[in-house]
């Protein structure tokens, strides 16, 4: 019952002379689909950097605070 | 706010002279406006007028697409006069006035939307015929045409009503408005060509109207209520 | 009291982190369900009779516009529940699922004009679905415009959920008022394949479609929605923890 429609490779592309609108419109929707994978993804990618690289500056200037009133205690700041 | 109580609002609909009170305020304060009366009636016969120009001077095609025309610019021209609809009120403060009062905004809105119809709706649908004639409208067409406007309009202003409500708080909504209410008169628009064409075709009219006149019934319960709760979401602003 | 677990629903910390467990196994249900139905449709699934290969479309066509609809219910559903319940996460998911859905009925639409060149003659016919496609995609588009137009964020939140209600009670009349003009207006040939009368080796793979068109959207509107909670929340101290814990650095 299942098997293969098409006899070959370019005959498949060609669909009977209904290629051209199938594949472009399997091409347009998984464009469309791929795009709304994509852009949240890339999105929170970019937040996260952007996040951590505030939280990472936030850190280093309480830091330098800490390290400025305390100034015999330095060793554990270190890294 | 939707919590207060049933009693009070049993006594507010007892309180017609209130409504009307109410409509007459906002009669006067329309009527001191001229300009926002009468320039969405020049847009309409202006684009009209525009529109032999542009398709062609031939009675016959102007005969078939006069209907949609004619309902086509009733409508943009009702899109175009609703922006103004709460603004002043929001500007000038009364609106947030009305909305700290313990009363429902379904009645104050409703006077607003009713009399944005008499001075823009109603005046449209009596221009009609005239324009029916200037795009040579079908005698049969010029009688359900002016009713269709009289309950589409209507429609239109209520419904038009939650998108300027909506709006108000932003700064420049003109398109924005467009974008978002010209979908919602989409039944409006169906209906009110519907009405004309049946009657050019020689059919009943009736069916059509009634439709008319249900989604004028539906938006006149709950459109006021959308209008009330988007102000209250605009004064947040 | 019981109602915790709905309130803990409402907050963005509990979805995003336990969205973050199952994501990828909804990632891959939905691209395996989807492969295999697009390689069954467009290879192994008998031609049409009338139609010829050009009918292989309706595996992508039919699902899409099954989602844009569905995806405009459940943005309005998400928009209520945050108006009622005032719930933060609601209006995440509702923003998240406007761009999702007007994806989703331009996808319906291009491919069903494409699909009208070869069985009509003509990429655009008025017919009384695409018409109403139309419309839905303009409705997704104000409600974007609309959210999108407020500075103060929950007023942005608050004006868009009503105007997408207002929008669910008029999508009933405006399909309603459009499928009687267009009666009206076009004799009734022009019709699409019934669904009903669609033999079984066709049919399978579009259901198998449909299921992955479905889990693809929940998948993808979990991600927009943790994007978009990463955007909104950042400078809680939920999300800098958690950011905290990746980059490691701690007195």
């Amino acid at each position: 019952m299942m098997e293969f429609q098409f006899d070959s490779l370019a005959g498949f592309l060609a669909m009977n002379g209904h290629g051209p609108y199938v594949w472009a419109a399997y091409g347009v929707a998984l464009l469309a689909m791929a795009a709304l994978v994509l852009v949240p993804t890339l999105r929170q990618k970019a937040l996260r950097a952007e996040i951590a690289r505030r939280v990472r500056q936030e850190e280093a200037r309480r830091r330098a605070a800490q390290g400025a009133r305390a100034t015999h205690t330095a060793p554990e700041l270190a890294d | 706010m939707p919590g207060q109580g049933g009693a009070r609002r049993a006594v507010r609909f007892s309180r017609l002279p209130g409504f009307l009170t109410l409509l007459r305020t906002e009669f006067i304060l329309a009527a001191r406006r001229r300009a926002d009366i009468v320039n969405p009636l020049l847009f309409f016969v202006t684009v009209l007028a525009m529109m032999p120009l542009g398709i062609g001077p031939e009675p016959e095609m102007l005969a078939r697409m006069a209907p949609g025309l004619i309902w086509v610019m009733a409508l943009l021209a009702t899109l175009l006069s609703q922006e103004s609809l709460f603004r002043n009120d929001y500007e000038d403060g009364s609106l947030e006035q009305l909305a700290l009062q313990s009363q429902p905004l379904y009645f104050p809105v409703l006077a607003k939307v009713l009399v944005h119809w008499l001075v823009t709706g109603l005046p449209l649908a009596l221009l009609s015929p005239l324009l029916g004639m200037m795009l040579n409208l079908g005698a049969a067409g010029y009688w359900p045409l002016f009713v269709s406007l009289v309950l589409g309009t209507a429609s239109l202003s209520l419904i038009g009503g939650v998108g300027a409500a909506l709006t108000v708080a932003l700064r420049r909504p003109g398109l924005l408005l467009a974008l978002i209410i010209m979908p919602l008169y989409v039944p409006v628009l169906i209906f009110g060509t519907g009405t004309v064409q049946a009657a050019l075709d020689g059919y009943s009219f009736g069916p059509q109207l009634a439709i008319l006149g249900a989604i004028l019934a539906t938006a006149a319960a709950l459109a006021p209520l959308a209008s009330a709760g988007a102000i209250r979401i605009s004064l947040e602003n | 009291m019981s109602w915790q677990w709905f309130h803990r629903l409402g907050s963005p910390r509990w979805f995003y982190q336990k969205s973050s467990a199952w994501l990828p196994w909804l990632g891959a249900a939905a691209l395996l369900l989807l492969t295999v139905g697009i390689v069954w449709g467009l290879g192994f699934a008998p031609e049409d009779a009338k139609q010829g290969n050009s009918y292989r479309i309706i595996y992508i066509h039919v699902p899409a516009a099954f989602l844009a609809l569905a995806g405009y219910y459940i943005m309005a559903i998400s928009g209520a529940i945050g108006l009622i319940w005032k719930m933060k996460l609601s209006f995440v998911v509702m923003r998240a699922a406007a761009p999702i859905g007007a994806v989703l009925t331009f996808v319906a639409l291009f491919t069903g004009a494409v699909w009208g060149k070869p069985t009509w003659g003509t990429y655009w016919v008025w017919d009384a679905r695409i018409t109403s496609m139309l419309i839905l995609f303009f409705l997704y588009l104000g409600v974007m415009a609309l959210s999108g137009a407020f500075s103060r964020e929950q007023s942005g939140d608050k004006a868009s959920a009503l105007l997408a209600l207002v929008g669910t009670v008029n999508i009933p009349i405006i399909y309603k008022s459009v499928d009687w003009w267009f009666t009206l207006h076009q004799p009734a040939t022009l019709k699409l394949t019934e669904a009903s009368t669609i033999d079984p080796s066709m049919f399978y793979p579009l259901i198998t479609m449909i299921a992955g068109f479905y889990l693809f959207y929940a998948w993808v509107l979990t991600l927009h929605t943790r994007a978009l909670i990463l955007q909104r929340e950042w400078r809680t101290q939920w999300v800098r923890e958690l950011m905290g814990t990746s980059s490691a650095a701690r007195g």
